[in-house]
């Protein structure tokens, strides 16, 4: 069975509805699409400084995506702009190259190591991802 | 003839591999089916021993190709009970739709007007909506019933003088659920369209009489009916074809080029622009032949069982809660062997995922049919679907790994 992908902690992660809500009025927000399956993820963000005072998601998806933005989301708060974006290239380097994976606040991803061997399943993970940087684009930071 | 499904089985190489430590339970059969030793060694035959170019060769590797490559569309005719002049090579499904919508298409004039469903895969929708944009034709759309079928009672609104075709689905991907084409076929004709069904979900199940059946063209792909893929048809009535130009230019489909105008072959060369998939249309031919071998009758009922072991078991692991909703209709009539479901917390990758350890072939999503999904406010649901050579123990792995995913997940 393909159980080591859905431990503990990444099924805790995406049935934790914490920050599973919508900002009103977030300085950035964006919503993006995986055409492979259908899933949407919307990350909103409120900044003050290029720092996250509130991060928060909608997933459309499956346990992995919804773990990982909740992930990002729970953990976001007082960080800067660079450590979110630095931890989802770590987080991809994780998954398609062998990378350690984020440390720190941020070792929730670390969880996501088993995904590397499903290839098909990386999108599901990078998706909050994918969502945060075009949040961070359009925004123009 | 004979049905034994362990014998069938044991024709098809790729079934005896494991996945994850188990035995291979391959249930996307709706996606793409495996090729029995039949057609592998068709294939195998003829790129080891035929191989050339067809058409206009004069060598006999090329003599050889050719005569394979008509004997192929010869059976295929003869499967359908259609001539072979009807029989049109295609890439697939898709191609075979869009080489409609363009040649079709293009005789159509701003206004006409062209009826699909909600339970369309995207190959009968998207063609359809850049012909909207190229033609300014008017595109509508059949509901779905709450069983996963096409609503035939809205028809009747929806035809009108402008109808100049209506292209549906003949068996549904997502629901199984198997169209009544004499039902809609008369009332079709009698407003002066044409009907067009994609039968990519039918041809695995069997010969039957195309040209009695009321359809004007039918198109479908190999990969799903024992065949390799990158080969299609498309079947349209001769009398039709005849006066349908063109989709591609190209080699093969002409007569003569000059600097000032080219005439085109007959049908069905016409419309085989370039060197077709040979290889894949003899493996075509190959396996309508294989499917011909099998007792048709006791296939069906083989399945039909299945579906309702399937069905059953479904209903047995919800245990009433209303945890698993099903998304086609309810029992095994007018249905072929495709059932699709979701269950209430879990999402069907994940579903798929944790089934693929347990060697069970599923596949999860949209399944290409977005608007349907939206019509059942879905995001998608779990398929499980059914070929000749399953078996009880593929659906027994399918329903006790489920148990444990659903456990898991939800």
């Amino acid at each position: 069975m393909a159980g080591d992908i859905y431990e503990d902690r990444i099924m805790i992660l995406s049935q934790d509805k914490t920050h599973a809500h919508r900002i009103e009025k977030p300085s950035a927000s964006a919503t993006v699409d995986n055409p492979l399956c259908g899933d949407r993820v919307t990350i909103d963000l409120r900044l003050e400084n290029n720092r996250v005072v509130e991060a928060s998601h909608h997933v459309r998806g499956c346990a992995l995506c919804a773990a990982s933005a909740t992930a990002l989301c729970a953990n976001a708060k007082d960080e800067d702009i660079a450590t979110l974006i630095a931890t989802g290239d770590q987080t991809t380097a994780m998954l398609k190259d062998g990378g350690a994976g984020p440390k720190g606040k941020f070792e929730d991803f670390a969880a996501f190591g088993p995904v590397a061997g499903y290839k098909s399943r990386h999108s599901c993970v990078l998706l909050p991802f994918d969502a945060l940087k075009k949040a961070l684009g359009a925004r123009g930071t | 003839m004979s049905f034994d499904p362990a014998a069938i089985r044991a024709e098809f190489p790729i079934l005896q591999r494991e996945v994850r430590g188990h035995p291979l339970h391959y249930l996307d059969n709706a996606a793409t089916t495996q090729m029995p030793h039949a057609v592998l060694n068709a294939v195998h035959d003829h790129e080891t021993k035929h191989r050339a170019n067809v058409l206009r060769g004069v060598h006999t590797l090329a003599e050889e190709s050719t005569e394979a490559y008509e004997q192929a569309r010869g059976h295929v005719a003869r499967f359908l009970s259609a001539r072979s002049e009807e029989v049109i090579f295609t890439s697939g499904t898709t191609s075979a739709i869009n080489l409609v919508a363009h040649s079709l298409g293009n005789t159509f004039a701003e206004g006409d007007e062209v009826i699909v469903s909600d339970l369309e895969h995207h190959s009968n929708i998207v063609p359809w909506q850049m012909l909207r944009d190229r033609k300014g034709i008017v595109l509508k759309f059949l509901p779905v019933t709450n069983e996963g079928r096409i609503d035939l009672d809205a028809l009747d609104a929806l035809l009108t003088a402008r109808t100049r075709l209506v292209s549906l689905v003949h068996v549904s991907n997502v629901t199984g659920a198997e169209l009544d084409v004499r039902a809609v076929a008369e009332k079709i004709h009698a407003v002066g369209a044409k009907l067009m069904l994609d039968g990519a979900q039918r041809m695995a199940h069997g010969p039957f009489d195309l040209p009695t059946m009321g359809a004007d063209f039918y198109a479908f792909s190999g990969h799903k009916m024992y065949a390799p893929n990158g080969i299609g048809v498309l079947w349209a009535r001769q009398e039709i074809l005849e006066d349908l130009p063109p989709f591609q230019g190209g080699g093969e489909m002409i007569l003569a080029v000059t600097r000032e105008k080219t005439t085109f072959a007959a049908i069905p060369h016409r419309f085989e622009a370039g060197t077709p998939p040979i290889a894949q249309a003899v493996g075509l031919g190959a396996a309508v032949r294989w499917i011909e071998s099998l007792d048709q009758s006791r296939a069906e009922s083989h399945l039909k069982a299945l579906t309702g072991r399937t069905l059953d078991g479904l209903a047995t692991l919800d245990k009433g809660r209303g945890l698993i909703q099903m998304l086609g209709p309810s029992g095994t009539q007018a249905r072929m062997p495709v059932v699709s479901f979701s269950v209430n917390g879990a999402h069907p990758h994940d579903i798929c995922q944790m089934l693929d350890g347990f060697g069970v072939a599923l596949r999860g999503g949209h399944h290409c049919a977005q608007i349907l999904m939206d019509c059942f406010d879905l995001t998608g649901t779990t398929r499980a679907s059914l070929a000749v050579y399953n078996t009880t123990e593929d659906v027994d792995a399918l329903l006790t790994g489920l148990d444990q995913a659903i456990s898991r997940l939800t």
